[in-house]
């Protein structure tokens, strides 16, 4: 479980996050929501140690991760995955290297050890012989899968994705947002999205946190985001024609 | 004030890159990759640029050369010093500042953009003793390089000298050994030790440390060429001044 208490973040004169609180469950798909601009990306990589916020707590299963050595905050890193919005997976190496990668620089497993894990983890994300391509030689959708790959190799408690189907078909981002899923509740791990695609909301969005101009503006389930009053999480979910007629349905239904 | 802030930074960058090393076998391997971009990569283009340099040096003195008064064996000499004092040393690492300086800015440039670095750091990894060390410990061979540049100038001084007619191969020879200093050589190498630092360094800060996007990566090539080469000269002048003034 993650916990996150009064969170403030500024660049310079720009104060990005103002005050976030909130919970992410273990075992749970927690998506992180809202408009370009609202802090999603900011507040991600508060959670995974990459920016410093000026005031606020984040617990990691009652560890304060401010609180940390600077060693015991290295170890708890290696307890975090992530797929990043563009993959991010290493141009040099293959998607077996990619992969094998954290596993190398952190266990003392062998070759052989490493690489049945590996292909383990591959075969989980139904990524069958293409141990040895390039990222160049992979579609988006691939490159995603290698990614997802990676960041569980080593068994993380805590799942970080920024945009995960960015950039996908609507079918891709499907499978991916549904391999997440999966993933989180077969490892039993604290997942953390950042998105703003509203089919991953309606298909695995168990919590769902909606940000608006750096402040928590709402939190609920995927079920009650439909229902909320909330003037800017309505503006936001309804933005799209197909999801105003779903609200328009849903109003004439209930009158 | 931003250029004391860089210079700040540089020197956080160059702390960090010397904590928490990454495992031996990973490393040694990231050695060996650096070594076979940086220095043998390398190689081709300064035995043509050192060669042809080495023989316009010749050329030159030999063509100043008006007064019948002075032995012949100058250009031999002339060549000698040009090359081992300055032309092996500075502009060779003026070179390199262009072609591995821009290699390196760029390659870590593109991590940065790709969130590769990020990624890094989300494992755990010290991203700058990874990407950068290696780069570092690679350029330590630099003075091989040097020595190289040194024989091949000093080769085309020669040939140009000897087969335009110019000199003598005796008094080219002759003029080799004359007046011969041991401790220049050993300058130049330490001059070669201290550039081959800010050469790895230099363009990595730049880098490292970019944002934006494509374009960026682009300026801060320029850039990093610039502030290397800058960097160099001055350090040219303080060494020259340290050592031999």
């Amino acid at each position: 479980m993650i916990e996150v208490e009064n969170l403030h973040k500024s660049f310079g004169d720009h104060h990005i996050l103002k005050g976030i609180t909130t919970t992410f469950e273990k075992g749970k798909t927690n998506l992180v929501i809202g408009q370009s601009g609202s802090g999603k990306t900011v507040f991600l990589k508060c959670l995974l140690g990459l920016f410093t916020p000026e005031q606020g707590k984040i617990i990691y299963d009652g560890r304060v991760y401010s609180e940390l050595e600077p060693r015991e905050q290295r170890d708890l890193r290696q307890e975090m995955g992530m797929v990043f919005q563009g993959s991010a997976l290493f141009d040099s190496m293959t998607v077996e290297g990619n992969v094998m990668f954290p596993l190398d620089m952190f266990t003392k497993q062998s070759q052989s050890e490493m690489l049945d894990r590996v292909n383990f983890v591959l075969k989980r994300v139904n990524l069958v012989n293409s141990n040895h391509k390039y990222p160049s030689e992979l579609s988006g959708g691939m490159k995603k899968r290698v990614a997802i790959a990676r960041a569980i190799v080593m068994n993380p408690k805590y799942l970080f994705c920024d945009e995960p189907n960015s950039g996908l078909d609507p079918k891709t981002a499907i499978l991916i947002d549904n391999l997440i899923q999966e993933i989180t509740e077969e490892y039993d791990i604290t997942t953390v999205i950042n998105s703003h695609d509203m089919n991953s909301v309606m298909e695995i969005g168990e919590k769902i946190i909606f940000l608006k101009d750096g402040h928590k503006e709402w939190e609920g389930s995927n079920k009650e985001i439909f229902k909320t009053d909330n003037e800017a999480v309505t503006n936001f979910v309804y933005s799209s024609e197909l999801f105003k007629k779903v609200r328009q349905m849903y109003l004439e239904e209930r009158n | 004030m931003n250029y004391v802030s860089s210079i700040g930074s540089y020197s956080i960058m160059v702390r960090e890159v010397f904590k928490k090393p990454t495992k031996w076998p990973i490393m040694k391997s990231l050695i060996l990759k650096e070594i076979d971009e940086l220095i043998y990569g390398s190689m081709g283009i300064i035995i043509f640029i050192s060669f042809f340099i080495g023989g316009v040096v010749a050329i030159q003195t030999a063509l100043n050369i008006s007064n019948p008064l002075i032995p012949r064996n100058l250009i031999g000499f002339a060549t000698r010093q040009s090359v081992i004092l300055e032309f092996a040393p500075t502009f060779t690492s003026i070179i390199m500042a262009g072609k591995v300086g821009s290699y390196i800015t760029s390659s870590i440039g593109t991590m940065r953009v790709t969130e590769q670095i990020d990624a890094l750091e989300v494992m755990g990894v010290n991203s700058l003793n990874y990407l950068v060390f290696p780069k570092i410990i690679a350029m330590f061979l630099y003075p091989f390089v040097v020595a190289i540049a040194m024989y091949i100038g000093i080769l085309g001084g020669w040939i140009a000298g000897v087969f335009g007619g110019f000199s003598s191969s005796a008094d080219f020879v002759e003029g080799l050994q004359l007046d011969f200093i041991p401790f220049h050589v050993t300058y130049s190498f330490i001059k070669s030790v201290v550039f081959a630092f800010v050469i790895a360094t230099v363009p990595s800060f730049h880098g490292y440390y970019m944002k934006g996007g494509a374009l960026e990566v682009g300026k801060a090539s320029t850039t990093a060429f610039v502030w290397t080469s800058v960097v160099i000269i001055i350090l040219n002048y303080i060494l020259t001044q340290l050592l031999l003034g």
